[in-house]
């Protein structure tokens, strides 16, 4: 009994389905599909040149870079973007001592309050406060921006694929219009207020170009030129090393935990040919 | 479906001998123990992940503004999340204070190791009663002093005197004076 | 239960002795997965993956345990909690990534262990009960990890919440209010966050208790074997310890070196960079993914985009529960006297040429976008999925020659020009 309801089941199922494939194929084979620019525009994201130095099984972060990206972060991009999952305690990652931190903090506002009449105010920050946000609340960042919230970046390499590389190549991707996709896409524009980056999903970003001239921050002495791509690729490195703090370390890890397992592994595969080579005295190979 | 284990001929079967016994006996041995290693060394993380995270331990320093306490008044202040006493002493509690004769006490100290130079008159202790935690009371105005004049801990009737010594009761030492610093004059920073 | 031969459990010591005759613990895993187990001698790495699927449970169960002492079930601060946890929390990174790949992990070994039961027919009797209670908590499995994924309160924990639960909403009448319940609320939020985490929680203790009965339920026959072939002596048999503790152990070996290169290497290789983005109710990530895990069923449940008779969204939610709920009727649907694969070869040939590509191809379109040639490919393969076991599982034995089965395993194992080896050395030394 069994058996005939299971296969009036199973044909029904697949008769429904085959039905909604026969529909579909016949609309895919009549109905061309319209090529959109941003789907034959878009790039996929890239490297700058010479990779970066945390990239790889044993890549290690390069904490001069890290410090210059810290650089531009506050220089430029701190001016719209929070950073708020990340401590000023943190810093001790990129290699500055106790005393640089507290100054780092202090030099900062924090929201905080009058300790006499409890009054919202701000105080200079502390090691164990987090970056402030630009903007009081999601509003104001909305309302500042022409409605688009610009994201927080403490994760933005770990929230993209190819996160760095999408960091870096969206930062030098301003460029104009290609004349190809002119040709064939005439009614292309984009709207105002939006700049065109062929490194962005829809190829029409709300953020005005943040790099703009080589030489926009001023690095410090035995530090490479601060070149638009040199700049992009230090606050690549840095907002990896915001997303993830333990990066190096968790790979640092592994390696001996890898080992250890592989040698253990060997061991037991030793082991286990030594009991079983009393239990088989000679099988037919299947 | 290949098996690994079909390597095994007649042959290596028949050796039983000693050596072959010992072999068999060190490689189970070393594997078992390569598995037991492997179990005690997950344990470290799985406990360690117990320990005050870093946030935790950054706490950073509290600062207290002193200037505003009277002699006789204590204010509370928080210290790692913990009530820190801060007690501007009168004249009559230091002069009390040092009446006591140390070598008396449960927990031998002077009112002077207890405060900083030059400023006898600030006691700064930490609002935890050393018997099991409890916040002794005495630092509000109209609270149970105890019969020392200094905290008392309501929990279990530890009392403490005007330099917040154990006097009585079953706390076993004074409250902990932590490290702090004057800035200022008037600041202290607690950590 | 077991056979005749197995070796009785006997106290070493005078503490055992006391322990053996007040509380017969020892006694009771000597008999489970000790000496006392005879089991058949011929099992392949494919009957690994059962205590591997073990592993990984008790895994994600110390690993979760531990997450939760620093999680906290709150919409305003569940991600920053996540954060705190790679950030602050001692070894939280370790923990986490532990937690996240370690469900990976787990189902790519129970896919292994329930298609290693398709191909040698292991829901056969006598072992209907324990292929029944395996499908139990596969489905558990599902509802922990769907929950699970809920937790960090990303864009996909988010959406995956909405959007499964509204599966629920295609129920034709109870549909909307049933799906309001469940979320306790409009949309996900702490309501339906808490109550994931609370069943996040519980559910793996079910499932744990589970289990024990699948290997309660597994001891009554006794373990299946590749051949199919029933144990009928002693010689075809050996002692679970040290023989397949010894075998385990190095299966586990290799898997755990595969889970250390996930792990240390490529931690968020199998996640979704959305869910490093905190949940917006405002705005739907571009290309929506549950886990991998569900891949296949996903792009069942998508296959059905025409209306008939039923609206096409009910279709593909009957679909995609039919899709696993028909494995529940296995055991009485194929009919075919012989178990293992090895031995039917038209059976065989569907196995290797029907179910095992479809499968790859409802993986692939089920991560894939809702675009073509996708959806087309999921229809064909889903057809062909249903088909498979609801049709040409019940007929293929009515046009199967099954090739000649060995006498015995230890014949299939020795072959029988090698009996004179085997005289000398019917009992295994142990």
């Amino acid at each position: 009994m069994i058996r005939p309801i299971a296969i009036l089941v199973g044909l029904g199922f697949s008769i429904v389905v085959l039905l909604a494939f026969v529909t579909g194929a016949y609309t895919w084979a009549t109905e061309e599909t319209q090529p959109t620019a941003e789907h034959e525009f878009h790039i996929a994201p890239h490297a700058p040149e010479g990779g970066f130095a945390h990239d790889g099984p044993l890549g290690t972060w390069d904490v001069a870079q890290l410090q210059r990206g810290y650089q531009v972060y506050k220089e430029v991009c701190a001016a719209c973007h929070s950073l708020k999952y990340v401590a000023f305690r943190d810093l001790a990652g990129l290699g500055y001592d106790e005393g640089q931190i507290k100054a780092e903090a202090a030099s900062y506002q924090v929201p905080g309050i009058d300790p006499n009449t409890g009054e919202a105010t701000f105080r200079p920050g502390l090691p164990t406060d987090y970056f402030p946000s630009p903007y009081p609340n999601a509003v104001a960042a909305a309302a500042a921006n022409n409605n688009a919230i610009p994201p927080d970046l403490s994760l933005m390499t770990k929230a993209r694929h190819h996160g760095p590389e999408y960091v870096y190549s969206l930062l030098t991707g301003y460029d104009a219009i290609p004349a190809e996709l002119t040709q064939e896409f005439p009614d292309f524009e984009t709207p105002t207020g939006l700049y065109f980056n062929q490194y962005f999903p829809n190829l029409n970003l709300a953020m005005a170009p943040p790099l703009t001239t080589d030489g926009q921050v001023t690095y410090a002495e035995g530090n490479p030129q601060p070149t638009i791509r040199q700049m992009s690729a230090d606050v690549a490195a840095f907002l990896t090393w915001t997303a993830e703090p333990k990066m190096v370390e968790r790979r640092q890890t592994g390696w001996p935990v890898l080992g250890f397992l592989i040698f253990a592994t060997i061991l037991a595969f030793f082991a286990k040919k030594q009991v079983w080579s009393s239990a088989t005295p000679g099988r037919k190979d299947d | 479906m290949a098996d690994t284990t079909g390597a095994a001929t007649p042959d290596t079967v028949a050796v039983h001998g000693d050596d072959g016994v010992r072999r068999r006996d060190f490689i189970n041995i070393a594997a078992v123990s390569a598995a037991g290693f492997g179990g005690v060394a997950v344990l470290y993380p799985l406990i360690s992940q117990m320990a005050p995270s870093a946030d935790v331990l950054a706490e950073s320093s509290t600062e207290v503004d002193v200037s505003a306490i009277e002699p006789g008044q204590a204010i509370k202040a928080v210290f790692r999340k913990q009530p820190l006493f801060v007690r501007r002493l009168t004249d009559k509690e230091i002069a009390e204070a040092n009446a006591v004769n140390v070598s008396s006490l449960r927990d031998p100290q002077t009112l002077a190791e207890r405060t900083k130079e030059g400023h006898q008159d600030l006691l700064v202790t930490m609002g935890v009663c050393t018997h099991l935690g409890c916040v002794p009371l005495g630092a509000a105005e109209g609270e149970n002093k105890g019969e020392f004049g200094g905290y008392f801990c309501p929990c279990h009737g530890s009392h403490y005197d005007t330099a917040a010594r154990i006097r009585k009761g079953p706390a076993p030492t004074n409250l902990e004076v932590p490290e702090y610093e004057f800035t200022s004059d008037t600041v202290i920073q607690v950590g | 239960m077991s056979f005749p031969w197995a070796k009785e459990y006997t106290p070493a010591n005078p503490v055992m002795k006391f322990l053996d005759e007040k509380l017969p613990l020892p006694r009771l895993v000597y008999n489970a997965v000790g000496a006392g187990y005879p089991v058949p001698r011929n099992l392949n790495y494919m009957w690994n993956f059962g205590v591997l699927a073990g592993f990984f449970l008790v895994l994600q169960i110390v690993t979760g345990v531990v997450l939760a002492m620093h999680y906290a079930a709150d919409a305003t601060v569940a991600f920053a909690k996540v954060e705190h946890i790679m950030r602050d929390v001692n070894w939280g990174w370790l923990m986490r990534y532990s937690h996240a790949n370690g469900a990976s992990f787990f189902f790519v070994v129970i896919y292994l262990h329930i298609f290693r039961g398709f191909y040698y027919s292991s829901y056969k009797a006598p072992r209907e009960m324990v292929w029944l209670l395996g499908v139990v908590i596969f489905l558990l499995m599902m509802a922990t990890a769907f929950m699970g994924y809920v937790l960090p309160w990303g864009q996909m924990s988010f959406w995956g919440a909405k959007v499964i639960t509204g599966l629920f909403g295609a129920i034709p009448v109870v549909g909307e209010p049933l799906q309001v319940w469940l979320l306790g609320g409009f949309a996900p939020d702490d309501a339906a966050l808490n109550r994931f985490f609370s069943l996040h929680f519980l559910l793996p203790f079910v499932i744990a208790g589970v289990v024990i009965l699948h290997i309660w339920a597994l001891h009554i026959p006794g373990s299946s074997n590749p051949t199919g072939v029933e144990v009928k002596s002693e010689s075809d048999t050996v002692p679970f310890h040290p023989y397949y503790t010894a075998k385990d152990g190095f299966g586990l070996g290799v898997v755990l070196v595969l889970f250390a290169v996930m792990l240390f290497f490529l931690p968020n290789y199998l996640g979704h960079p959305d869910n490093y983005i905190e949940a917006n109710p405002l705005s739907t990530p571009a290309h929506i993914v549950p886990e991998w895990y569900f891949w296949p069923f996903y792009a069942i449940l998508r296959a059905f985009t025409m209306d008939f008779i039923l609206p096409a969204k009910l279709w593909g939610v009957l679909a995609m529960f039919a899709a696993i709920l028909i494995w529940f009727f296995l055991p009485w649907l194929d009919r075919s006297p012989v178990r293992s694969g090895h031995y039917r070869p038209l059976f065989r040939k569907f196995f290797w040429f029907g179910l095992i590509p479809v499968m790859a191809v409802l993986f692939y379109c089920g991560g894939a976008p809702a675009e073509e040639p996708y959806v087309m490919l999921s229809q064909l393969a889903t057809a062909y999925y249903f088909l498979h076991f609801l049709v040409i599982l019940p007929l293929v034995s009515s046009f199967e020659k099954p090739e000649p089965l060995p006498y015995s395993i230890t014949e299939a194992v020795l072959g029988s020009d090698k009996k004179a080896v085997l005289g000398e050395n019917t009992t295994p030394a142990t």
